[in-house]
């Protein structure tokens, strides 16, 4: 393909490659920089509202006081983040959140990686079998297996245990990880790890002086997915957990959601605390996302 | 390619035979954890369904119990408008989302995709909503969608809906509602992942195509369509699956009401098998929905010659 010498290089440079050529001067580039700025503006800005509207509508909720009509959150108040966080145990909520949220990620990645890397660097037998498994495990629906899955969980004693959501939440990541993981690694030249062996270095020492580096933002990647799809997900905590302390977030905000009085206050403050952690790792791996897209996933 | 001369090639460095692990078993130890949890946790629960969707199982009436033969199938084919009216609305849901999340996804990345002042924030911001859960998506939607504390009374000012209806609650504005607050979420997913691909479409073509006097039309046609070929068909096909699996949106925004006007075919079978605990039926429907999953998979892969050549 013709883009074969810009995605080799992609995971060793963070910066986006259309960054590059931007600025070569005496280039042709009269085409893009003559179109009129409201080309991009105005679109962008319409596209902007229907983005923004509805976070400012939930911040406007969670900011201003109960009973209070005005458009501005303002005097503003923290009555209903104290609220949730203590009456309504979205403190505890948070707490097992985070439990899971990144055992999840360390499962995925760890165990990614290692298939990953068989998956790119090895033909063994029944390797074929093993890639059209991990392709039709994305057409099995988390939410249909729920059943077998609570079974499997209760002959393990597991049911009620923050361990379960866990597996399930790794068990669920791990074909797209596992793909995206052996996609990076093969974007890694096979030499550097035969040049380590001659001088001397075991299969693991090379892969981790020389490859692991370099996959670096491919697996922040993988494992900011990890986080936020188990930090977001809902069935599996709502239907293996049953124990009120046991609870996530996302179940937090439905039980808020189908009260039979909804107290749109607390239902705001709550959606923000459940937002916080993901726009932080958001706002951390941004950059690195599109890079490590490019890389892995799309050229499949 | 590349790697499968180097795999040809190893001629063992003797380094390695100092692990316990021999390059000959390596492969297999390495692969060994991601296969047994998946072995474990997704092929036994299918092949349990497999099995349950021939069985009456329904623990709250053990006396029904047993072997059903394929009367489950019969049933949802023959005697349950409720399972052709989910699968009607499964298959209008994920056409209209996935449709209008690849146009706009796909017109939103080429406008992020130039050089302007601010693009990295315009980037971050226009972006982050695909980070929101399902269940985060329907509490603001809620809130915005309610009829006296959303956005509903404003949009009647200007002429757009009227007072006092929750667009959640009215059959005729549900949908139109429910698929506009899943955009919300799902535009930013096809917009990064065709950014992804655009980024890597070489300067020089369109440098080339200018200096032939094509028209940037031309050039979107010629050069950026064809490249974005595969990361487009990898990208519905995902998120097909995505929103027709998924039900944690609508689980929570409209509970499939009102009336069932909402309700997919996967939300069905949650319905079936957590609140009515009939096990065998929804293990039937769950089957019945993987095969039309795989089948359309197949035929969408199929038709887009997806990766030809390419391995």
């Amino acid at each position: 393909m013709i883009t074969e010498d810009v995605t080799v290089s992609a995971p060793a440079a963070p910066a986006p490659a259309a960054e590059r050529p931007r600025r070569r001067p005496g280039a042709k580039r009269r085409a893009w920089d003559e179109v009129p700025r409201w080309h991009i503006y105005l679109p962008l800005g319409v596209y902007l509202l229907f983005t923004l509207i509805p976070f400012y509508w939930i911040l406007l909720f969670a900011l201003r006081p109960a009973g209070s009509t005005s458009l501005v959150p303002w005097p503003m108040t923290f009555e209903h983040f104290d609220k949730v966080w203590t009456e309504r145990s979205f403190g505890t909520y948070f707490q097992n959140s985070v439990l899971i949220a990144v055992a999840t990620l360390v499962m995925t990645t760890v165990v990614a990686l290692a298939g990953g890397y068989a998956l790119a660097r090895f033909d063994f037998r029944s390797k074929r079998g093993f890639m059209l498994a991990l392709l039709c495990s994305q057409f099995v629906p988390g939410a249909l297996l729920l059943v077998p899955l609570f079974q499997i969980f209760a002959r393990l004693r597991m049911i009620n245990s923050l361990g379960s959501v866990v597996i399930a939440e790794t068990v669920f990541q791990l074909p797209l990880s596992m793909i995206l993981i052996s996609g990076f690694i093969r974007n890694v030249p096979y030499s550097l790890e035969e040049a380590a062996w001659v001088d001397g270095c075991g299969r693991f020492t090379s892969f981790r002086i020389v490859v692991l580096p370099l996959l670096r933002p491919g697996l922040i990647a993988v494992g900011s997915f990890a986080f936020v799809h188990a930090w977001n997900h809902f069935l599996f905590a709502l239907m293996f957990l049953s124990d009120q302390g046991k609870q996530t977030i996302p179940v937090g905000l439905n039980t808020l959601m189908s009260a039979d009085s909804v107290d749109l206050g607390a239902l705001a403050a709550g959606g923000i605390i459940a937002a916080i952690p993901v726009v932080v790792v958001f706002a951390f791996i941004q950059k690195w996302l599109i890079t490590g897209f490019s890389a892995g996933a799309v050229k499949g | 390619m590349a790697q499968a001369a180097a795999v040809a090639k190893q001629p063992a460095p003797p380094r390695w035979r100092r692990g316990s692990a021999t390059p000959r078993r390596l492969p297999y130890l390495l692969i060994a954890p991601a296969g047994l949890l998946m072995l474990g946790f997704i092929a036994y629960p299918v092949i349990s369904v497999f099995y349950y969707s021939l069985q009456n199982y329904n623990p709250t009436k053990p006396w029904r119990n047993g072997f059903a033969g394929f009367d489950n199938f019969a049933h949802a084919f023959t005697a349950d408008p409720q399972f052709w009216d989910t699968l009607t609305f499964s298959a209008k849901w994920v056409v209209v989302e996935v449709g209008l999340q690849l146009l706009l996804g796909l017109a939103l990345a080429l406008i992020v995709n130039q050089t302007f002042v601010g693009r990295a924030a315009g980037r971050a911001l226009v972006f982050s909503p695909w980070a929101v859960s399902g269940v985060l998506t329907s509490a603001i939607w809620v809130l915005l969608y309610n009829s006296q504390t959303g956005i509903t009374p404003y949009l009647a000012d200007a002429g757009i809906g009227q007072y006092g209806t929750s667009w959640l609650s009215d059959t005729s504005t549900v949908f139109p509602a429910a698929v506009v607050a899943d955009l919300w979420r799902g535009v930013p997913f096809f917009a990064i992942l065709i950014l992804a691909d655009l980024q890597s479409v070489s300067k020089d073509l369109y440098e080339a195509a200018e200096v032939d006097g094509a028209s940037r039309l031309r050039q979107f046609l010629h050069i950026t369509l064809p490249h974005l070929k595969d990361a487009i068909v990898l990208s519905t096909l995902l998120r097909a699956v995505w929103e027709f699996n998924n039900v944690d949106l609508l689980y929570t925004l409209t509970g499939g009401g009102p009336a069932g006007e909402t309700t997919t075919l996967p939300l069905y079978i949650a319905n079936t098998s957590v609140d009515a605990h009939n096990f065998g039926y929804a293990s039937a429907l769950t089957t019945v929905a993987f095969v039309i999953l795989l089948f359309c998979s197949i035929v969408h892969l199929r038709l887009s010659k997806f990766g030809g050549g390419d391995k």
